[in-house]
């Protein structure tokens, strides 16, 4: 599951330009994920701030 | 906010702007939708704009000029210092924008022309008749609007979400998105009227860092490396930080500023029925520099006035609409768009060694008449164990 750390996240939307499920939106200041997230870690990649983390489900 | 307009513009940045100003200027009737509460803020740029550049499109006013650039310094892996006067630095000589108020100035001209104008307003999703593109679902403060459209420009930015709703594929390329932050810094020792660059694997892999001069012992100091470089531990605000504690210790940051930047190539189709895709969301920021105002506000007004002429001509079909997207391909914009992703494809893969040798033999040169092709035969002339990897450049760029 993808993790916004909202303390962190500058809300930028770098990291939206590279989903490749589009499952990211930047709605003016709030970071939301869609369901259709993979967990891929793309956008955990290359977040300027490390404001993203994927963390297992359990 | 009405319920149809000829031209619906998302996103009240330069691209949307000059959307809007130009389609209210042609007769159209034009609405610009933004996201945010204030046109401008947080701004997202370095603010770097060519002087040329800007006066294709406005008049410079005080009002929004930072701080006018006369030279660029670049300085290499080594710590070679390079001083560019105007004549070499091009197009980066120029103005360092203040982009909250610049960026107001042009939906302002916009209004004043006649558009209108919504924030707070965010498109939420297409409106999608028998394929058209035909306007959008506008959120504003908890409603949701339909606007409809004989045209939709989408001029979204960097996270552009429009164009992908409407079936185009945006992705960027983790190794073609460049991960930013800039702090912008007072009390620090610059040099008013120039702007530098630092190259490197040390201090910006596959990027490079800046510091743009805002005014007096002020500037904009902020660091681009390439998403595939990114990572836990050595971020863009990992970098950036060990420069500034290292150069800039008593600086004082009064500004945060996170954003990406893409440099790929432009998206291969900038249209579809009813839509037209300008500024960053088309993906046509200039792949080697990172600059995107010039492009955004080119697009933006050639949008406007393709839609203006196939809405007068009742086609508004995506193959009405490819006229756009050959005019600003074949244009001087979209022909620097390709030279220069060959020439960052060429750097990128370069090791520290050859680009120290590269910059150290630049700053030899006195050339005439400034152009990419002198310089690179000027290198060669001046390293000629650099024949074969510039020589293939050379080549991939006639
Ligand atoms: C750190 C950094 C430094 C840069 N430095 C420079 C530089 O020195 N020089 C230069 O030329 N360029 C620079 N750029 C690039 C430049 O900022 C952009 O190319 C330029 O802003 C693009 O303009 P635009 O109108 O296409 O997009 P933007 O300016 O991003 O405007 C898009 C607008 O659309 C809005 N929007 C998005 N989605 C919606 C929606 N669904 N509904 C309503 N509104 C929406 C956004 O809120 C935004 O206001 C830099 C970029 C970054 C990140
Ligand atoms: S890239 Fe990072 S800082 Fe920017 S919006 Fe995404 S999570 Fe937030
Ligand atoms: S983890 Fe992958 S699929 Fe999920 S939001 Fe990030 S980039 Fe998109």
């Amino acid at each position: 599951m993808l993790i916004v750390r909202r303390d962190i996240c500058g809300y930028c939307g770098c990291c939206v330009s590279v989903c490749p499920e589009g499952a990211l939106e930047l709605i003016d200041a709030y970071l939301s994920v869609e369901k259709n997230c993979t967990s891929c870690g793309v956008c955990a990649k290359v977040c300027p701030l490390g404001a993203l983390e994927v963390v297992n489900e359990g | 906010m009405k319920g149809k307009y000829d031209v619906l513009v998302i996103g009240g940045g330069p691209a949307g702007a000059l959307a809007g100003k130009t389609a209210a200027e042609k007769g159209l009737s034009a609405l610009i939708v933004e996201k945010r509460p204030a046109i401008g803020a947080p701004v997202r740029c370095a603010e770097g704009i060519g002087k040329e550049a800007l006066h294709e499109f406005i008049d410079p006013d005080p009002r929004w000029i930072s701080a006018d650039m006369t030279g660029a310094t670049i300085v290499a892996p080594d710590g070679f210092v390079m001083k560019l006067g105007s004549e070499m630095a091009g197009s980066k000589v120029g103005y360092v924008l203040d982009r909250k108020i610049f960026d107001r100035e042009l939906v302002w001209k916009a209004t004043e022309a006649g558009a209108d104008v919504a924030v707070k307003s965010r498109a939420a999703a297409p409106i999608l008749e028998n394929g058209y593109v035909r306007g959008a679902q506008i959120e504003y403060c908890g409603k949701t609007t339909e606007v409809k459209a004989d045209v939709v420009i989408a001029a979204d930015g960097v996270e552009s979400k429009f164009s992908r709703w409407c079936g185009i594929d945006t992705t960027v390329p983790v190794r073609e998105i460049m991960s930013s932050v800039q702090y912008v810094m007072t009390d620090i020792d610059i040099d008013e009227h120039s702007t530098v660059f630092y190259l490197g694997n040390d201090v910006a892999p596959e990027g490079y860092l800046w510091v743009f001069p805002k005014g007096k012992r002020c500037a904009n100091v902020g660091i681009g490396i390439s998403g595939k470089k990114s990572g836990s531990g050595h971020r863009a605000k990992d970098y950036l930080d060990r420069f500034v504690n290292k150069t800039f210790p008593d600086g004082k940051t009064i500004e945060y500023i996170p954003g990406g930047v893409s440099v790929c190539r432009p998206l291969d189709c900038t249209v579809a029925d009813g839509l037209l895709i300008a500024g960053d969301a088309a993906r046509v920021v200039d792949p080697l520099t990172g600059g995107g105002i010039y492009n955004a506000m080119y697009t933006g007004r050639l949008a406007a006035e393709v839609a203006a002429a196939c809405i007068e001509r009742g086609d508004v079909s995506k193959k009405a609409l490819m006229q756009y997207d050959k005019a600003w391909r074949e244009s001087k914009m979209g022909k620097a768009i390709e030279r220069n992703y060959l020439i960052k494809e060429y750097l990128i893969k370069l090791p520290d060694t050859k680009l120290n040798d590269i910059i150290h033999s630049v700053s030899t040169i006195n050339m005439k008449e400034f152009t990419t092709m002198n310089l690179i035969k000027e290198i060669i002339k001046a390293n000629p164990k650099l024949v074969l990897e510039l020589g293939a450049l050379a080549a991939s760029l006639r």
